[in-house]
């Protein structure tokens, strides 16, 4: 089955990506995660015909690619994989909000059409602003980060579990599926019945590799407890990082750069 | 039904964030409290297998299309209410940030959608009710649908309004809900004969298995009453912002309406938030081009708010300026790779 396979292949792609040494990997994740926060909540933050106010906030992925040194045509794909839920919401608005709204020569165009393509801007801007996140700190770090913020630390604990597991599990269901596959032949759909079976079995399977997990724990003095020791430290260019990028979302929040960036040009035709 | 950060306001977003947030400090006290240690490492490893299982696709009978399990259902029967919020969270969580489903801001939504409705809602009132202490084949299946389905309807209805609160959508309530209730209506009943036969599947093959989740049960009397307490605050909190915005802007649903006809056109961006930050925004920016332009764009009659608006002259300022934007994003972005080459580390 491609899809587990490229899936698992996903997961740890980004995991090698996090393990790069750049500037950018070398920061900080608490700076890294609440960056992402600001700048997510700025996209968003725009009125819903705004479409170059959101343009100049491009500057912070394809800098961010740059310096972490990010592959962009994985990146995009990835984006594009995740696109139909917010396509196919953002795609009534032209057919619902036929006003005119921008005349450009003869053409004119709606303002369900902008406000559409204000969302898939949006929808670039915040998908590829997470996943940079996650290929720049890696799953590990961001768990360590929100937990120094005051994260509950069972869901830490939690998220870092099912991080380590995914890889087996997944191995485990398709193994599953591939034995399924083949002995049935041509029996390409797979029936409901086999479904449940199959996911049965792996439940069966996931409950005793979680009772040796309990045991292993137990063995090597679990409490109930997990402690995370990792140092993390603050220094001045995680500050710096921070508190540039917001101040610079803010900045363009307030102003919009293209629109003065295209006075000036006219002004200067003229 | 992964709700996405591009359809969201801020408000709508922080809002379920702070449920969201809520509820998992409040699952996470409750667990402490059992201090079943058990489940720390049952926890991470039915996460990972929902996980799994999602990836595996079955052929839905009679319609040649192919679904898979969302999981928050079969987490709640085998785990109880708490650990499986905190697990279908974490999920979630790992979804949002590996697979872009949805989004970081649009994360509480997805929690709340997808883990609160089957986690608190359906598995106690639905499931347990019906199941009981004593599972049979039948009464599993029974309880497995009905929760199934109660939970993704409640979940289609919270996507449905959380996309209306946040006005980004165009679409009207009545016909986005037209839209989602049925479609989940058949997702739900699939995923409610999912739940029940692998669950039957597993209580034949060990039955102790489901003792599991329903140990405890002393500590789950006293605690629904704290839990509907919580509900009732978290109610009160959002119909408080939710009147919030009723009573700045009792035109909201008006104006969705209006929205379809296509009678009415710049208000848009005034409503909510968005009105509210346009406002600060015109009182605190010295420098938008009818204040700083004056002079020049005297000769246009029509008072420029924002962007949309029929202007050929701004329309062009705008294209230009937003292609020389894109451009020069890209040229620092060129620059920064060729500067932070690893070479030069």
């Amino acid at each position: 089955m491609v899809t587990i396979e490229s899936s698992l292949l996903n997961i740890g792609y980004f995991e090698t990506l996090s393990y790069q040494r750049t500037p950018l990997h070398r920061l900080d994740p608490r700076a890294k995660l609440l960056t992402t926060v600001v700048f997510i909540i700025a996209v968003v933050s725009f009125g819903k015909y705004e479409i170059t106010g959101l343009l100049p906030l491009v500057i912070y992925p394809v800098a961010l690619i740059a310096v972490g040194n990010l592959p962009p045509g994985y990146l995009v794909r990835k984006i594009l994989l995740a696109a139909p839920f917010a396509f196919f919401i953002g795609i009534f608005n032209p057919l619902l909000d036929r006003n005119v709204l921008v005349q450009l020569g003869p053409v004119g165009l709606s303002g369900g059409w902008i406000s559409f393509a204000s969302i898939m801007i949006r929808f670039t801007l915040t998908v590829s602003a997470a996943l940079i996140l996650i290929a720049s700190t890696g799953l590990n770090a961001v768990c360590l980060a929100l937990e120094r913020l005051g994260a509950p630390t069972s869901f830490v604990v939690q998220l870092l579990f099912l991080y380590r597991y995914i890889f087996v599990l997944t191995d485990e269901a398709l193994r599953l599926v591939r034995a399924r596959a083949l002995r049935s032949f041509q029996g390409r759909g797979l029936g409901f019945k086999v479904f449940t079976y199959l996911i049965g079995q792996l439940l069966l399977r996931t409950l005793a590799r979680a009772q040796r997990i309990h045991l292993a724990m137990r063995s090597r003095g679990f409490d109930g407890k997990i402690r995370l020791v990792r140092p993390l430290e603050i220094h001045l260019k995680d500050a710096v990082f921070f508190v540039g990028w917001s101040t610079l979302f803010i900045l363009m929040r307030w102003y919009n750069i293209p629109q003065l960036l295209g006075h000036l040009l006219t002004g200067l035709a003229r | 039904m992964h709700m996405a950060d591009a359809l969201m306001s801020p408000a709508v977003g922080g809002t379920m964030w702070a449920a969201t947030a809520g509820l998992t400090a409040y699952s996470a006290k409750k667990l402490r409290k059992d201090l079943d240690e058990h489940k720390v490492p049952l926890m991470g490893v039915l996460g990972a297998f929902i996980f799994a299982a999602q990836m595996i696709n079955f052929t839905i009978p009679a319609t040649g299309s192919s679904g898979h399990l969302a999981g928050g259902m079969i987490l709640a029967i085998l785990l109880g209410p708490y650990a499986a919020f905190i697990t279908m969270a974490s999920v979630l969580t790992i979804q949002a940030l590996f697979f872009a489903d949805g989004g970081l801001l649009a994360l509480g939504c997805n929690i709340i959608n997808m883990g609160f409705f089957p986690c608190f809602i359906a598995y106690p009132l639905i499931y347990q009710k019906i199941v009981g202490a004593r599972p049979t084949r039948g009464r599993i299946l029974l309880g497995a649908l009905a929760a199934a389905i109660v939970a993704l309807q409640m979940g289609a209805f919270g996507v449905v309004l959380e996309t209306w609160f946040s006005g980004i959508s165009e679409l009207p309530f009545t016909t986005f809900l037209l839209l989602m209730q049925p479609i989940h209506l058949a997702i739900g009943i699939v995923e409610g004969l999912v739940t029940a036969a692998v669950v039957g599947f597993v209580w034949q093959a060990h039955p102790e298995i489901l003792a599991l989740a329903l140990s405890a049960p002393a500590a789950r009397v006293h605690s629904h009453k704290r839990l509907w307490l919580g509900l009732a605050l978290f109610a009160v909190v959002t119909g408080g912002i939710l009147s919030w915005f009723a009573s700045t802007h009792p035109d909201g649903l008006e104006w969705s309406v209006k929205g379809v006809t296509g009678q009415e056109e710049l208000a848009a961006p005034r409503e909510g938030v968005h009105g509210a930050l346009a406002g600060i925004q015109e009182k605190l920016s010295f420098l938008p081009d009818y204040d700083f332009k004056k002079p020049e764009a005297e000769k246009k009659a029509e008072k420029p708010e924002s962007w949309p608006e029929i202007s050929p002259g701004k329309s062009l300022a705008g294209i230009l300026g937003a292609a020389l934007t894109l451009f020069l994003a890209g040229v620092i972005g060129l620059g920064l790779r060729r500067y932070c080459s690893p070479g030069k580390g």
